[in-house]
């Protein structure tokens, strides 16, 4: 129960401070927006039976991604840039109940991106949307929002040995978007692709909600979703073990 | 060498090389050279779900739009990097000729900036199998450098406004959101609503990407020579407008001794 609440106090705390961050709270939310506007535009002029309501919500995860791919990746090494990682770590809590609230935060701020997307879409462009299974839409972008925080706390510990690990962060924004069928349909990527999607929480978090939405069955995709971002927290709980044991053997922890 | 001179080559490329201190290849190769190419494929493979454009559409628009990312970051970060490391006013303090000081910072810029497009637009247009014509590449080439100096014409604008401003990278970002929309680069003009197309002729990258797409269906350097030259205007105005606006920016700072604010 003290887990819990040690979760929920440091999601509200990194979460105020992610909405007063320029870069974080403004920035990545309206970064997404802008290529959902071209795209908005592209499947407009074009003559694809897809509709602008696919695009809607396509555009909508892409800027759920966005807000996590590109901060996530660093959140480690902010800490270490001010001077907190070290008593972060020595606290008698596990570490990953203290860094995976800050990406609990950064998916948090992906709710804000979607709902900024789609009345962008609804005021901009006219796009109608009506939600099918409203309780399971909601669902649905609950359990993308864990399993977006699960990817993006994987990364956070995964990267915290690279100097650079913002832009590995930014570097997986792009392949994400076209890999997990945001905008683009699976069926038309290659099909050594195929695999590569089928493990990203993304790809199943996107089915979960554009079903939910136009009318389907969003419960396997959901399912796959939530599992997958578990897996993401197992792994990356079992790599923090091992950064910090390493850190702590090379007495390079606040080495930046 | 005159002293402008060597302040403008020697300065310049000093400056590029340390403001970017921290461009490693582990940075320069994710964030120039691969980003890029997901960009392309990313708007190619909507292009293909949408059934608007060819590939060489999208290769085209979007390898010359992604110069946009090295000449606007690099030109603020050309202040915002010098403030960052407390620079900034030994660098404003001193008498230097101001004109070969902020231009000769923006040769290695403009010059990086086409080499990012180039690579984008070789190694795009292998990747979805888009063919150029041999006879274009020169012209491709000259196209390239001509976007790139506007785009930094641009550039020198927002590295003014970061004299002011804390967050240019939200701002450089911004502004490579409009380029994106605007300039053609994944929709066709004539789709966009027409206020829309009619400011995009202001803008860097729309003249050039027009004459790219005609360059590469094979039109000559001649057919395309009033487009190249559009485009060298709007870089020439915006790299003059950001040269007044650093010397404004640069007298504002001085008086409200706002130079080290951050």
């Amino acid at each position: 129960m003290s887990s819990l609440r040690l979760v929920l106090v440091s999601w509200w705390l990194q979460f105020k401070m992610i909405m007063r961050s320029p870069f974080d709270g403004f920035g990545n939310v309206i970064y997404p927006l802008f290529f959902a506007t071209t795209a908005f535009f592209v499947f407009r002029a074009g003559d694809s039976p897809r509709t602008l309501i696919y695009a809607s919500l396509g555009a909508a995860v892409m800027g759920m991604w966005s807000s996590v791919s590109t901060s996530a990746g660093s959140a480690m090494q902010r800490e270490r840039w001010w001077g907190t990682l070290e008593l972060l770590v020595s606290a008698p809590r596990h570490f990953s109940l203290i860094l995976l609230p800050s990406t609990l935060g950064l998916a948090t701020v992906g709710i804000y991106n979607l709902v900024a997307t789609l009345l962008w879409g609804r005021f901009a462009f006219g796009i109608d949307l009506t939600i099918e299974h409203p309780l399971l839409f909601a669902l649905s972008i609950g359990g993308t929002v864990l399993s977006f925080a699960g990817l993006g706390f994987l990364f956070a510990v995964s990267f915290v040995r690279f100097r650079a690990a913002w832009v590995l962060g930014n570097f997986f924004e792009y392949p994400v978007w076209l890999i997990c069928g945001f905008l683009v349909p699976l069926a038309l990527l290659p099909t050594w692709v195929h695999p590569i999607a089928w493990v990203l929480a993304p790809t199943w978090g996107m089915n979960a909600i554009r079903e939910s939405a136009l009318g389907g069955t969003p419960l396997p995709d959901l399912l796959a979703c939530l599992g997958l971002g578990l897996a993401y927290i197992g792994v990356g709980v079992m790599v923090t073990d091992r950064v910090l044991r390493a850190a702590r053997v090379s007495g390079s922890l606040s080495l930046t | 060498m005159t002293v402008s001179a060597r302040i403008f080559f020697v300065g310049g490329l000093t400056s590029f090389r340390a403001l970017f201190y921290w461009l490693t290849p582990w940075i320069y190769i994710p964030t120039m050279l691969i980003a890029p190419l997901f960009q392309i494929l990313l708007f190619a493979y909507i292009g293909r779900s949408a059934g608007l454009q060819s590939d060489k559409f999208y290769v085209i628009g979007n390898a010359l739009q992604y110069a946009s990312i090295p000449c606007l970051f690099a030109m603020s970060q050309s202040i915002g990097g010098e403030r960052f490391q407390d620079t900034l006013s030994a660098i404003l303090v001193s008498p230097a000729s101001r004109i070969p000081l902020f231009f000769g910072r923006s040769l290695p810029v403009v010059l990086n900036g086409a080499f990012v497009a180039g690579f984008s637009l070789v190694v795009g247009s292998l990747i979805l199998g888009v063919h150029l014509p041999a006879s274009s590449l020169a012209p491709l080439g000259l196209t390239i450098l001509i976007a790139a100096f506007s785009c930094t014409g641009l550039g020198l604008m927002n590295a003014a406004v970061s004299l002011r401003i804390r967050e240019n990278a939200v701002l450089s970002n911004v502004i490579f959101g409009f380029l994106l929309i605007f300039t053609g680069a994944n929709v066709p003009l004539d789709d966009l609503p027409d206020w829309m197309s009619t400011a995009a002729q202001g803008m860097p990258f729309t003249h050039a990407i027009a004459a790219a797409r005609k360059l590469a269906d094979g039109a000559s350097l001649a057919d395309v020579k009033g487009l190249l030259g559009a485009e060298l205007l709007v870089g020439a105005i915006y790299g003059v407008a950001g040269y007044l606006l650093l010397r404004w920016f640069e007298t504002l700072s001085r008086r409200h001794a706002s130079l080290e604010r951050s």
